[in-house]
């Protein structure tokens, strides 16, 4: 009984496997590389569902290059090396011709030498600390002078802030951009002695006596300010200590680089009424594009409650980039699609436009919004027009000289503009 | 009681005033309207300084309105309504005073902190002189803190001279004192009285305030000044070291309200279980429910879900031990496998079940905000409602295991289960009981942890690590050494962090432990007699 039950199963999964091999002739493979369980999956999941979304809109359409589009979901589970694994079963085995994924910066790190092997294709839809250009990503997040350095100046012109608190996780994005801002701020003539910089544990959850000594910091009569990179978790700890503390909005205003609204969808919100937070988007941005995509996205999820973020606007973005890249180059060929996607533009949700930079980032406005009791962002600032992504800080040592550029005749990630050279740590083909 | 009484008179006759007259309800000008109705947030800063430069009786009301986000925009026409209260569909249109019922389409003209902040800025002189006494009361205390700016001394005579209130009028008095010796300017008699205030507060604008008068040419004042302000400053040094020592036992009371229940599974019956967080974050997950359960009343939800979280999770511990662990016996490497294991599905489970997002537990009113001591010592209340709630967690257990027919038995199989089943004690029952117990105590540590942290399905493995150190820091299989461990190591991680940083702190106290379990390998109270020589 048992054998005749494994061999149907067995046959079962044959017969599948060949349907799903002979539809794949006629089909363009899109690879998403989400995690769905573990840590991550609390940001993750939702880009995998409005990926779902898109790919279906555009099959609806009629595909792209008349073939229909088909996704191919894994789950790389918040662990690193598991997502180089499954990026060399995507490009090796599944033969995508795309793929959309990654979040943390880490998970990026451990895909990079994957993709630059095999020649894969990645979106990479999340803000990062920059110092990096690939040939083979296209980095649609935020680079830092694309986020951080925007958010500080509004601080500093706008709110008149002189003392500055940075607080973040330890782990490399926080660490890098920590460095950028204090060389930006340094150079904007702040001291020493009005920065003061922390770094926690992930998921640090007793914050007392660091918000102890924030409330001791900024009690000299200068304005204070923080700029929050802690790592979602960490986060609601670390505003409700603040709240009970009695340091409000009005008195210490902390700017937050990764708090979106899905991750304010999860708490009890009145602690943090009225902090601000840096993005490039928020679902409360009043344009006829984005109220087209929340509804869209709903229905899909069939959830009116699901909100929308950040990443996942990035990834909106780049689908519409890649697809017009594909029929600008009729073909799926990753070179084919490299070759044409730089310059190409598209409507971003806010109104704007964003265009593929030879460096492989993009344009994006940058705003400001401070956050209300439902959860939603009430943008107070925003730049006049779109930032031009830039892979390398301008305020660090390092990477002052460096650029990106993909396009003939350079065709390098990081070229020294001074010593006319092409340091060429990433392979270039 | 008046003073609103009578403002929701005005606002009655007002409302009939404009009604039957069709007259404007603020008097705004062109250019401030316009701005108003702006969506750019420039605008509005210039139209909420062109009200607050000419501050008036009706500017102030509207400011204030602005600033309750009553004021709405009809993005068309650009006029402006006020809405009568923020639950109300009445709004009024201030061109002409007429009243319209829920229109379409009208847009919240948005204040952000900043504009609130310059709006209270303008208030502010206004609200010195308000009928209100908790007004008064709030705009007397901007005046000493740190960054307030100074107003007139007579402004002070003319305030003080009028205040019934004794609370208002010590604080103007202190601002008075403030403002005195920032001034430097008035005679020593009255300069002396105002150190000994300053010296009273001793809060940091006070400080500033002392130290202004160090500068004073007279060699009596600046003598004074001088020791004012290393008074004040040892005052603060002295309440920033037991806001520390505070810090350091609510940290410690969290450990051992997570430790507890390990210390009596993995303590006195000698089960490493890995899914012990996970018990934890089931009690979390109960409080969780039980608000949603009762939405009017977080306060009560989170009492009934001390003994709620206690079963589900006492229950849950019970099923582990009765289907994988009973079996598991005297083999502990395959024991943490299996628990490793359960710990994973538990947290996938909950994935599948509540979603991967953090849930939102509400804090009730009473556990928020602060209890201030004196001016520089104050106490979070949900940090003493955890302090208090482990100690009684602590003894309820203790006074279990030492005074109960069930204590008596889990220390008689715990220490021989042979010699303890020849006199007829049910061993398996009891193992299962003191799961139960052990596994319904990290029930209740998630509630309180629900309180200060974020209810998702990682939140046990951020505690797991540390309830382990605890238990064996303290020494296995005794509950007073879970106790002092916890809060020892509380303590010691509160003094580092300022020090260290919390991420080096917390390494030190780990590279510690390892050489103090080195010195001492059944920790701080290690268990006695012949049942522990095994």
């Amino acid at each position: 009984m048992i054998k005749n039950l494994l061999g149907m199963a067995l046959g079962a999964a044959i017969a599948l496997h060949g349907i799903s091999a002979q539809a794949a002739d006629d089909t363009i493979k899109v690879g998403i590389m989400h995690s769905l369980s573990g840590t991550m999956a609390i940001s993750e999941s939702s880009l995998k569902d409005e990926l779902l979304m898109l790919i279906d809109e555009q099959n609806k359409k009629g595909g792209v290059l008349g073939k229909k589009l088909e996704p191919v979901v894994v789950d790389p589970a918040s662990d690193w090396p598991l997502f180089a694994e499954k990026s060399r079963e995507l490009l090796s085995k599944d033969k995508v011709a795309v793929v959309f994924g990654c979040w943390t910066s880490v998970s990026r790190k451990s895909v990079l030498p994957v993709f630059e092997e095999l020649n894969g294709l990645l979106f990479y839809p999340v803000q990062y600390e920059g110092e990096e250009s690939s040939r083979n990503i296209i980095y649609t997040g935020a680079a830092p002078n694309q986020q951080a350095i925007p958010a500080v100046e509004y601080l500093m012109n706008e709110v008149g802030v002189k003392r500055w608190v940075l607080e973040g996780t330890d782990y490399v994005f926080p660490r890098t951009a920590n460095k950028i801002i204090e060389a930006y701020l340094k150079q904007h003539g702040v001291k020493d002695e009005d920065i003061l910089i922390h770094y926690t544990p992930f998921g640090h959850s007793d914050w007392q006596s660091i918000v102890s000594q924030i409330k001791a910091f900024g009690s000299t009569g200068k304005k204070t300010a923080v700029i929050n990179t802690l790592n979602g978790d960490a986060n609601v700890p670390f505003y409700k200590e603040l709240a009970n503390q009695g340091i409000s909005a009005e008195d210490i205003p902390v700017m937050a680089f990764s708090v979106g609204e899905e991750e304010l969808s999860g708490i009890d919100t009145a602690p943090l009424v009225g902090h601000l937070a840096a993005w490039n988007y928020f679902q409360s941005v009043d344009t006829p594009e984005n109220k087209e995509f929340i509804k869209k996205f709903r229905e899909f999820t069939k959830n009116p409650k699901r909100v929308t973020n950040d990443p996942m606007e990035a990834h909106y973005i780049g689908f519409n980039l890649w697809v017009k890249a594909v029929e600008k180059a009729k073909s799926t060929d990753v070179n084919k699609v490299l070759d044409n996607i730089v310059g190409l533009e598209t409507p971003n949700l806010t109104g704007g436009v964003a265009r593929v930079l030879p460096n492989h980032h993009i344009t994006k406005p940058v705003l400001i919004g401070e956050i209300q009791d439902d959860g939603q962002f009430e943008v107070v600032w925003q730049t006049k027009k779109e930032v031009d992504g830039d892979a390398w800080s301008d305020y660090l040592e390092g990477s002052k000289d460096l650029i990106a550029d993909w396009t003939a005749p350079i065709k390098c990630g990081n070229y020294n503009t001074k010593t006319k050279k092409c340091l060429g740590s990433s392979k270039s083909k | 009681m008046f003073a609103s009484m009578r403002k929701a008179l005005l606002l009655c006759l007002m409302t009939i005033g404009m009604q039957s007259f069709a007259a404007p309800v603020y008097d705004l000008s062109p250019e401030v309207a316009t701005s108003v109705a702006s969506s750019s947030v420039r605008d509005r800063d210039s139209a909420i300084k062109a009200l607050g430069d000419d501050i008036s009786e009706q500017n102030a009301d509207f400011l204030k309105k602005l600033s309750s986000g009553l004021i709405y925009v009809d993005p068309d026409s650009g006029e402006i309504y006020v809405r009568q209260s923020r639950s109300s569909d009445t709004y009024t249109r201030v061109s002409d005073g007429s009243q319209v019922q829920a229109p379409q389409g009208l847009r919240r003209s948005a204040v952000s902190t900043q504009q609130r902040k310059a709006i209270n800025g303008y208030l502010r002189s206004f609200q010195l002189f308000s009928e209100d006494p908790a007004v008064r009361l709030k705009a007397a205390q901007e005046l000493v803190s740190p960054n307030a700016k100074p107003i007139a001394l007579e402004t002070f005579d003319k305030l003080m001279s009028k205040e019934q209130d004794k609370e208002i009028y010590s604080v103007l008095k202190l601002a008075r004192a403030q403002a005195l010796s920032k001034l430097g300017t008035a005679g020593r008699q009255e300069t002396f009285e105002a150190l000994d205030l300053l010296e009273s507060d001793s809060s940091v604008a006070s400080l500033q305030a002392a130290q202004a008068l160090e500068q004073s040419k007279d060699p009596q004042i600046a003598s004074a000044a001088r020791y004012a302000s290393g008074y004040i400053k040892f005052c603060q040094k002295l309440s920033d070291f037991t806001m520390t020592l505070f810090f350091g036992l609510s940290l410690g009371s969290v450990l051992v309200l997570a430790a507890v229940g390990l210390a009596i599974t993995f303590g006195v019956m000698g089960v490493i279980n890995m899914a012990h967080g996970e018990l934890i974050m089931i009690g979390a997950y109960t409080v969780w429910i039980i608000q949603q359960l009762l939405p009017q009343n977080p306060g009560l939800a989170l009492f009934l879900s001390i003994p709620g979280a206690f079963v589900v999770s006492g229950f849950m511990g019970i099923l582990i031990e009765r289907l994988v662990i009973r079996h598991l016996y005297g083999r502990p490497l395959e024991t943490l496998l299996a628990t490793f294991g359960i710990s994973l599905i538990l947290q996938q489970l909950v994935r599948t079940l509540f979603s991967p997002l953090n849930r939102a537990v509400t804090t009730p009113e009473f556990m928020r905000g602060t209890l201030q001591i004196s001016t520089n010592l104050s106490f979070t209340w949900n940090r003493i409602c955890i302090i208090c709630f482990c100690m009684i967690v602590f003894f309820v257990i203790l006074a279990i295991m030492k005074k109960t027919r069930l204590g008596l038995e889990v220390r008689a199989v715990s220490q021989n289960r042979p010699i303890a089943r020849a006199l007829g004690i049910r061993a398996a029952k009891v193992d299962a009981l003191t799961f139960g117990l052990g596994s319904g105590v990290a029930g209740m540590a998630g509630v309180a942890l629900s309180q200060i942290t974020n209810v998702g399905p990682n939140l046990g493995q951020n505690y797991i690590v540390d309830s382990f150190m605890v238990v064996v820091f303290g020494g296995a299989g005794n509950l007073w050494g879970t106790l002092t461990g916890g809060l020892i190591m509380g303590v010691v991680n509160k003094l580092l962090e300022p020090v260290s940083g919390a991420m080096l702190s917390k390494i030190i106290i780990l590279v510690a432990l390892i050489l103090f379990i080195q010195k001492r390998p059944r920790g701080l109270f290690p268990q006695r007699g012949r049942a522990a020589e095994d």
